[in-house]
């Protein structure tokens, strides 16, 4: 085997991910280092003009309060937000996004972002909490941001981080982490006193339902594997909410955004026979009160009506776009000359909410020729998905605002997890949900703030030992080893009993998930035995993992990754074991506990990865209300 | 699938000092074969269709081709990518054409200045207020709970 130069990086804060949540945390950290003469690095596994889930661009912000001009409070963002989430959010993490989540949308559009406005200045809403934007260049232009604040010196690129690093002496606290490139031989570790991990959420742990070609075009990006519900759980860190996932409701195939069709053109949907089944399902969700009352109706519950309508066999279901332009135009004063110039600009608006981000919905349209003036779209539940910074809450529990936070969720530094050191956002935090992208981007700032405020009251270096560095190289690099050490048996390197290649240990988790975990083959459905079989197959998994062989370093990146799903999807395993009822239907189904049960467990689900003896622990905690 | 690579116009960006696309790739598949001096996906089905690879071509050599399992053949989505703007051109299987026009940006790339024009507020690491707030609220303080 090649040898792999070990590359040395010493830095007060490091920050792996620059997506969002990265870019912010940057920005922010950035300008508190400087005046406290402290170095923030930031390492990344692609290239950050276009890396995470804002790389191909956005048609909206999802989250702009508008407190300034007394649109929303961050009292109404939290009452919101909770019910959205069926009672179960951390209210003090919620606020904290809602009161400062503006001002990022405020440098956004100083930056560059073009946000629409409408003909007395202000921003053009989708929906309450959204604005429209012209987003193609979204992370671009944010990405420049936390470049000209870091400095490029300061960004390592196509670096993939495998492991974080605890302290010598004392194991519940952050020293860094290690990696490789993915563009040369050279094995990296950085050593750091404080960690801000802003990996994303976990794409690819169930069977997508694309499994051809197709099989990348999942809702979120691909390249979301995980890496930071794993890597937190590996450093000890309790997590809170893994069981739950997200279901997007979305254009079939092509997943594109329906927020636009729902929000800003009104359009209805319905079912095969034409029917409504936002009425037909009326009754159906009102075994979960007192959510189902609520207006907005909570996201899973709105999914509960589609999905029975499809399980009792009234799919396929249409977004009647064509009924919802007509309506448009013809509600539009004005001649018909002026009314053809309104469809007009309805079809561009229509066709740029694809192109700024979801480009192959666009192509589907256009391959199915498709004008959306003239013939619905069906839309469809999607596959389950991991995205504490959406309408859903997995990810680490994390001590909240100073402030804010009643003792039982604050424990000195917002946004770090239980790991001293480590700190997290975006997609990282759980219970906090509807952060979306200026969220994330905001959550960063204030992680940003809060880890350099960490590092002026814990100046002291960390230590690692050099042994330790080198068992975890070796650990790194041993699926290239796996491989070069049996290659050559079989005549073709994919069939060969020695080792087991990234793609099909990738689709044997899909498989183990999807058909026991609650997956689209079984509607979402799960229950104590499935689950427990799962578990025996996923504990095999594991065991595999150790003959994972890469032939390359794309190879071992996959190899990584997939490792990182392998543990997500233990954590929400374990998760959707222990929480014994059905609070968020549309998401997920305990058929042997079909009901919501509000005594019991209006509660966080919250686990933790004991290393020293290999096990979990579950327990619960408490649901504290904060804003009436 | 579902990038693809033009073989004719393809020239293994040999006058840059980076490969364009396999820079960009947010899931590293775009990958430059040295011998041939040409790029291809590595990966085909891991590919978001993201458009990274196709906008920042400096040969235009790149374009995409519908998921061969779900995407009817014969239509084509093509982007143009300026500094301020963005052109679409959209062919329909049945051989119709849209074109659009978007704006992606309303700055100079490279000219950001990162505090916005927002004064960069008291120099507090304990206080909530972050960097450039309260004037980027809009608002003189940073709000509280209502009791």
């Amino acid at each position: 085997m090649v040898d792999f130069q070990t590359k040395q990086v010493d830095t007060d804060i490091l920050i792996i991910g620059g997506g969002m949540a990265g870019c912010g945390a940057a920005v922010e950290a950035s300008y508190w280092a400087k005046k406290n003469n402290l170095k923030v690095t930031l390492v990344e596994k692609a290239a950050i003009e276009r890396s995470g889930a804002v790389a191909m661009g956005l048609s909206a912000i999802n989250t702009y309060l508008g407190v300034d001009k007394g649109e929303n409070t961050p009292e109404d963002f939290v009452r919101y937000v909770r019910n959205d989430q069926m009672g179960t959010v951390r209210e003090d993490l919620v606020y904290d996004i809602g009161r400062h989540v503006d001002s990022s949308v405020k440098l956004f559009e100083k930056w560059g972002l073009p946000i629409w406005k409408d003909e007395n200045g202000n921003y053009v809403r989708e929906g309450r909490w959204q604005v429209m934007i012209n987003g193609e260049s979204y992370k671009p232009i944010v990405s420049e941001a936390a470049k000209t604040a870091l400095g490029m010196d300061n960004i390592y690129e196509r670096v993939f981080i495998v492991e974080l690093l605890l302290d010598d002496k004392n194991p519940n606290k952050i020293a860094g982490a290690v990696g490789f490139s993915v563009r040369e031989n050279a094995f990296y570790v950085f050593k750091a006193k404080t960690v801000i991990i802003t990996t994303g959420g976990a794409v690819h742990i169930f069977k997508p339902r694309s499994t051809g070609e197709g099989y990348g075009r999942a809702w979120y990006p691909p390249w979301n594997s995980g890496s930071n519900y794993a890597m937190m759980l590996q450093a000890g860190a309790e997590m809170t909410q893994m069981e739950s996932r997200f279901i997007p409701t979305r254009f079939k195939d092509g997943y594109g955004p329906v927020g636009a069709w729902f929000l800003l053109f009104k359009s209805g949907a319905t079912n095969a026979f034409g029917e409504n089944y936002l009425v037909t399902q009326a009754e159906e969700i009102k075994k979960w009160e007192p959510y189902a009352s609520a207006r907005p109706v909570p996201t899973p519950l709105r999914n509960h009506q589609m999905i029975k309508e499809l399980m009792e066999g009234r799919g396929p279901v249409f977004m009647r776009t064509e009924e919802a332009i007509k309506k448009l135009v013809e509600e539009f004063p004005g001649t018909d000359k002026e009314k053809q110039k309104h469809l007009k600009k309805l079809e561009s608006e229509a066709w740029e909410d694809f192109l700024d981000m979801t480009v192959t919905q666009a192509f589907l349209w256009a391959a199915n020729n498709i004008e959306p003036d003239k013939k619905s779209s069906e839309i469809m539940a999607s596959e389950p998905y991991f995205i504490g910074s959406h309408a859903s809450c997995a990810g680490a529990w994390v001590s909240g605002p100073a402030d804010i936070a009643p003792s039982e969720y604050n424990w000195g530094y917002n946004r770090m997890t239980t790991v001293s050191g480590l700190f997290t956002a975006g997609d990282g935090v759980g219970a906090s949900a509807h952060k979306f992208s200026s969220g994330s981007f905001t959550e960063g700032r204030i992680a940003g703030k809060s880890a350099v405020k960490y590092v002026k009251d814990n100046p002291d270096s960390v230590s690692v030992e050099d042994q330790k560095i080198e068992q975890l190289k070796e650990k790194v690099f041993k699926p290239l080893k796996t491989f070069e050490e049996s290659k050559g048996f079989s005549t073709r390197d994919e069939i060969n009993p020695n080792y087991i290649k990234p793609n099909m240990f990738l689709r044997r988790l899909n498989k183990i998930m999807d058909e026991y975990v609650g997956g689209t083959s079984t509607w979402y459905t799960t229950n104590k035995p499935s689950l427990e079989k799962g578990l025996e197959y996923l504990t095999m998994l594991k065991e595999d993992s150790e003959k994972l062989g890469a032939q390359d370093l794309h190879e071992l990146l996959r190899a990584w990754e997939n490792y990182h799903r392998l543990w997500t999807a233990e954590a929400h395993l374990r998760h959707v074991l222990f929480r014994e009822e059905t609070r968020y239907p549309g998401y997920l189904y305990r058929s042997d506990f079909p009901k919501i049960d509000e005594v019991n467990w209006k509660v966080f689900v919250n686990s933790k990865w004991n290393r020293e003896t290999n096990s979990w622990e579950m327990y619960k905690r408490p649901v504290i209300q904060i804003v009436p | 699938m579902p990038s693809f690579v033009i073989t004719e116009k393809c020239d293994g960006c040999k006058a840059l000092d980076k490969t364009a696309c396999q820079y960009v790739c947010p899931n590293d598949l775009m990958i430059l074969d040295r011998e041939k001096m040409k790029a291809y996906n590595q990966e085909p089905d891991m590919c978001w269709e993201c458009y990274s690879c196709v906008k920042i071509c400096p040969q235009q050599a790149i374009d995409i081709r519908g998921y061969a399992d779900f995407v009817p053949m014969g239509a084509s989505v093509v982007p143009l990518r300026g500094s301020e703007d963005i052109m679409w051109t959209v062919k329909f299987r049945n051989g119709s054409l849209k074109r659009f026009k978007f704006p992606i940006r309303t700055t100079a790339e490279g000219q950001i200045e990162i505090a916005g024009g927002f004064n960069p507020g008291k120099d507090d690491l304990d206080s909530q207020a972050l960097f450039t707030e309260p004037e980027s609220l809009g608002l003189d303080n940073i709000p509280t709970p209502k009791k």
